[in-house]
């Protein structure tokens, strides 16, 4: 069978506009969340969020390609660049066989906020002519694709809080299928303006303090921003020119919950952990780190972990569990991808991650969480969860080499 | 009968799929089938009618001001809500 490694990342998010940058602040444990900058803010209830700072989007960009970018596919476009770069795959030599998969939940959502803003709000009768190429949610997989020339199988993948998970797994997939030889993937997410934080207000599920995964104190889910995109390679693709594996991705699986819109099922999460590590080939004893869903609501973490004691038994008390979301905030459909990162971390520099903003141990979360601050320790295989409302489950495991 | 008890009691009843008559104020949102999703729903169709804001987050649902085990413990919740607004 072809096995696929990862040659490149890159990320923005609001732990750093870099890997490197990202990597550090996780082995710091460093907390991104702060009080939410944007218009309107004093109408919202909820007033914390990890946002991308410092972002000079002219540095990046023309002002023509500004007009023609929503931040969701900025954010991708900057991930892409230090990805394909760090892998030095020549996009022309492998054009036709290389693909882009980008995972998004909102895609355009500040055009549509902004957009709508003119019509209804300030009474305009028009809005910028590239509204709708702006704002669908596969132009970030279409402007990595144009940029580079890569025309292979190129589409977005929504499906919520899993959409990353999603389409990295896709495109594990068709490079193991023979589809592809390379595929672009990750996920991005931008959904920090007035509409889209309002929406999640309105679910009552948001925390108005911090996000605490795991703490018995947890009070809720925090919105964040940003993306982070791989290169996948089949394995002798990347060796035979000479690059250097990051790590191998060894096993998919999704499933469907097929229970409830909101509600986490133990058993779908359960299935679904089953179901990767059997597509892997490896034993429960085999896992050293998940990077968990951990969202910080008070369903999603006592489920999550009931499902993994459920799946690792024994096992489970060997395991190191952790959620960064605490550190950068839930960036939807972008937080497989820069979770990920967690997990290349763990994998390269043997650092596992912290849970940061615990504060008191749960007992319906009983499991090493990683409290506060980072631990160092060879880690050689992880895996990834992701639990998308709508019940749609996506789990990646990923080895060192 | 106060108006914002049949008020409160028709919303709740809607949302269970149940005629008025079969929502009394000793019945609990369980009893009535009524999940997560249909509470915070039900709380956004009160709080748009009588134009008030109730404290809840599905995180910490006993730890909200207002008691949600009751439908009767619902409508006191409200009418307190409401007469603290006019005065």
């Amino acid at each position: 069978m072809r096995r696929v490694a990862i040659t490149g990342q890159g990320t923005i998010n609001p732990l750093g506009h870099s890997v490197g940058k990202t990597h550090d602040a996780m082995a710091q444990g460093k907390c991104a969340i702060s009080g939410l900058d944007i218009r309107d803010v004093e109408r919202l209830t909820i007033r914390i969020a990890g946002q991308v700072r410092d972002y000079r989007p002219e540095e990046h960009f023309t002002r023509q390609e500004l007009n023609r970018y929503d931040r969701f596919t900025q954010f991708a476009l900057i991930s892409a660049r230090q990805a394909i770069a760090q892998s030095g795959i020549d996009p022309e030599a492998y054009s036709s066989r290389t693909g882009v998969v980008i995972g998004t939940a909102g895609g355009g959502l500040n055009t549509w906020d902004s957009s709508y803003r003119d019509v209804y709000q300030e009474g305009k009768n028009r809005v910028h002519p590239l509204v709708v190429p702006k704002l669908m949610n596969n132009a970030a997989a279409s402007c990595v694709s144009m940029e580079f020339q890569f025309c292979g199988p190129t589409f977005s993948v929504s499906t919520a809080c899993a959409s990353s998970n999603h389409a990295i797994g896709l495109a594990f997939h068709m490079i193991r299928s023979g589809i592809a030889d390379v595929m672009i993937a990750g996920g991005s997410e931008s959904m920090l303006c007035f509409g889209g934080v309002k929406a999640w207000e309105s679910l009552r599920v948001m925390s108005s303090t911090a996000c605490r995964p795991f703490s018995a104190n947890r009070s809720g889910m925090v919105q964040g921003e940003g993306a982070a995109v791989f290169v996948l390679e089949e394995m002798e693709h990347a060796r035979s020119r000479g690059a250097e594996p990051i790590c191998e991705i060894s096993g998919f699986c999704m499933t469907s919950d097929a229970e409830d819109l909101v509600m986490p099922s133990c058993k779908g999460a359960a299935r679904t952990m089953r179901g990767a590590l059997r597509d892997a080939g490896l034993g429960t004893d085999k896992i050293d780190y998940i990077n968990a869903h951990g969202t910080g609501t008070a369903a999603n973490d006592r489920i999550e972990c009931e499902a993994i004691r459920h799946v690792f038994g024994q096992s489970a008390a060997d395991l190191l569990v952790s959620s960064t979301k605490s550190m950068h905030g839930h960036l939807i459909g972008g937080t497989g991808a820069v979770e990920l990162l967690a997990c290349t971390l763990a994998l390269t520099k043997g650092i596992v991650a912290p849970t940061v903003g615990y504060e008191e141990p749960d007992e319906n979360c009983d499991l090493n969480v990683v409290p506060n601050q980072a631990l160092a320790m060879p880690v050689h295989v992880v895996m990834s969860n992701a639990f998308a409302f709508g019940g749609l489950n996506a789990v990646l495991v990923l080895n060192s080499v | 009968m106060s108006s914002i008890y049949s008020q409160v009691i028709d919303i709740i009843a809607s949302q269970a799929v149940l005629d008025a008559s079969d929502v009394g104020p000793e019945s609990t949102l369980e009893e009535l089938g009524i999940d997560s999703l249909g509470i915070v729903e039900s709380i956004f169709a009160i709080e748009e009618l009588f134009d008030i804001s109730i404290p809840f987050n599905a995180n910490d649902p006993d730890g909200s001001e207002i008691d949600f085990s009751s439908v009767g413990s619902i409508i006191e919740a409200v009418e307190r809500l409401v007469s603290g607004k006019s005065g």
